[in-house]
């Protein structure tokens, strides 16, 4: 049988990426262009600047993961493009370059769910066992999703205001931490102790949904309140405070998941799944449990990259997904329809 | 030598094919609808049409603005990438000068216009005269009320060209007097087969660099340079 090749094409928010994937597991090449630079200066990404830089980068990024790959466009087995959700204006420059690499080279098109795609980063680590539970968290996503097989996916969980990734921003911002504040509250956590009682929005019993608004809320108010009682709160203490809150209702909630859809691996993916401390806490939890497996990709596959859209690509190829030339960018993509099985 | 012309700048979508001695074919649509699901659609359906492949296409040609930011990026992806992967020469034109090709038999300047919000206008002058194209003042966003001013100290016709043009016909009127005159609707849209023709022996650009020519920065950009005092 011959090797299949996906290139995959991800632009969905202020990475460039390019990458080339051999038989749906092996990372042949994975190019990253970041616009975290330019971003920083407006504490956070503007849409219209991430588009600019999309055109500017996007030639180079698919060239030098060809390159790497040492493949050419007729080794290839086809393009797989992150089609949403993300920024409309940013999607737009993956999906038009991959529709017109498609026409030239009469290659197949294969479009592909951005959060499918962070879940599929798993697939290059260790082969994937089902069923199983997804942790999807990042800036824009906090989602828990149950797969039976291949290219099925049921959203059994998601956040109801802000993505955890998002109150992580607003904290750093608090505490006057650069932008994106994940990493720096992260780092800060593992200093600080456990002092102060935030609240857990647990929501009702048997939800696996997700709030992370009276949370953020909460630490404003009580960092403002200590401020104006002359009292210095340790911003230590206040990112631990707050980064138990978080991991200890996303930890609780993916085990009830786990064990309530009989999952044999839990899988954590998203930018924020570079946490530490959720990391840490995840794994202590499935230690509890003899034949659940925990994935957790490598840092670089955790943050947008293309690999993970063309191993998501390879699986939706096997599966018969195609589009054709009119594919369009669609930044409201839900996942449970994009799913291959009822 | 068949030249692969594609402009996405406006409202406008307009894809053509040319060589030297003719245009082979067109495509044009004047409708409010998204360019990113028609685009290489129209393209394929010009090509097969005509009795071509893509391999047959030997240069591109995109419309490179100024126009809607979303739009330009669109045609410019779309042409950036062709000619990499098919390693052929790529070339911008202004989306200006190509709508001013219209009103290449007026004997006078030639304004196109493209809205740009808030009484402002994308804008150039150009004139056509023994077989050669003039850019009298480059392109640029402007107030339309400036815009008036500046054409007033030439004392020629000027052609107003583009859909947008009559939003604007009062104020032209008011300062140039009939000096002003209208393009018909039927030149409104800009031809595919100008901008191949005008492209056809333009030197080629970088495609991996080569970006939009959006005339004006980001909104935050803007206010965060003035912010920094620039
Ligand atoms: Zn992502």
């Amino acid at each position: 049988m011959n090797d299949q090749y996906i290139l995959g094409i991800e632009t969905s928010c202020d990475e460039t990426a390019a990458a080339v994937v051999k038989n749906g597991t092996v990372i042949m090449s994975n190019v990253v262009a970041s616009q975290i630079e330019s971003h920083k200066r407006f504490g956070g990404v503007v849409p219209e600047i991430a588009s600019r830089h999309h055109v500017e980068q996007i030639i180079f990024v698919i060239e030098e993961a060809m390159e790497k790959a040492n493949v050419k466009f007729s080794d290839l087995t086809g393009i797989a493009v992150t089609s949403g959700p993300g920024l409309v204006g940013a999607l737009l420059i993956g999906v038009e370059t991959a529709k017109t690499l498609a026409f030239a080279h009469s290659l197949p098109l294969i479009p592909v769910h951005h959060i499918a795609g962070h879940i599929y980063a798993n697939r290059l680590v260790a082969e994937m066992e089902f069923p199983l539970v997804a942790l999807v968290v990042s800036g824009g996503h906090t989602e828990l999703i149950y797969m039976k097989d291949h290219g099925h996916f049921q959203v059994i969980g998601e956040t109801r205001d802000d993505a955890a990734g998002e109150a992580y921003d607003k904290v750093a911002r608090l505490l006057d931490l650069p932008y994106p504040g994940g990493p720096h509250i992260d780092r800060l956590a593992a200093k600080g102790q456990v002092v102060i009682d935030f609240p857990r929005a647990w929501l009702e019993d048997e939800s696996f949904d997700f709030s992370f608004s009276g949370l953020k809320s909460a630490v404003i108010n009580t960092v403002h309140n200590a401020h104006q009682r002359g009292v210095q709160l340790k911003p230590e203490d206040v990112a631990a405070s707050f980064q138990d809150s978080v991991t200890e209702v996303l930890v609780k909630k993916t085990i009830l998941a786990a064990e309530k859809f009989g999952a044999k691996q839990i899988l954590l993916a998203g930018g924020v799944a570079a946490n530490r401390g959720l990391r840490n806490r995840l794994s202590k939890a499935v230690e509890d449990f003899k034949h659940l497996q925990l994935i957790i990709p490598p840092l670089h596959l955790c943050t947008d990259n293309a690999a993970m859209i063309a191993a998501a690509g390879s699986v939706f190829y096997e599966k018969g997904i195609r589009a054709d030339l009119s594919l369009n960018a669609n930044p409201g993509l839900s996942l449970s329809r994009f799913s291959t099985e009822p | 030598m068949n030249v692969l012309a594609i402009d996405t700048s406006t409202n406008v979508l307009g894809v053509g094919v040319v060589n030297k001695e003719k245009v082979i074919g067109e495509y044009i649509t004047n409708i409010k609808r998204n360019h990113s699901t028609r685009v290489l659609p129209a393209i394929e359906y010009l090509l097969k049409d005509c009795g071509l492949g893509i391999k047959d296409i030997h240069k591109i040609v995109v419309a490179h603005g100024p126009g809607s930011y979303t739009g330009l990026r669109i045609g410019l992806t779309i042409g950036k990438t062709l000619a990499w992967t098919l390693k052929i020469p790529l070339t911008g034109v202004s989306t200006l000068h190509l709508m001013a090709a219209s009103g290449r038999y007026f004997e006078g300047l030639i304004s196109p216009i493209i809205d740009a919000r808030r009484g402002n206008i994308y804008t150039g002058l150009y004139k056509f005269s023994n077989g050669e194209w003039t850019n009298v003042l480059e392109d640029q966003h402007i107030s339309a009320v400036e815009w008036a001013k500046k054409l007033n100290e030439y004392n020629e016709h000027v052609l107003m060209i583009g859909e947008n043009a009559p939003t604007f016909q009062s104020v032209f009127e008011t300062t140039l007097k009939d000096r002003v005159n209208f393009a018909s609707v039927t030149v409104h849209n800009p031809r595919p087969g100008e901008l191949g023709l005008i492209g056809m022996d333009q030197p080629e650009v970088d495609v991996y660099s080569f970006v939009p020519n959006y005339l004006r920065l980001a909104e935050a950009e803007a206010k965060w340079r003035e912010k920094m005092g620039n």
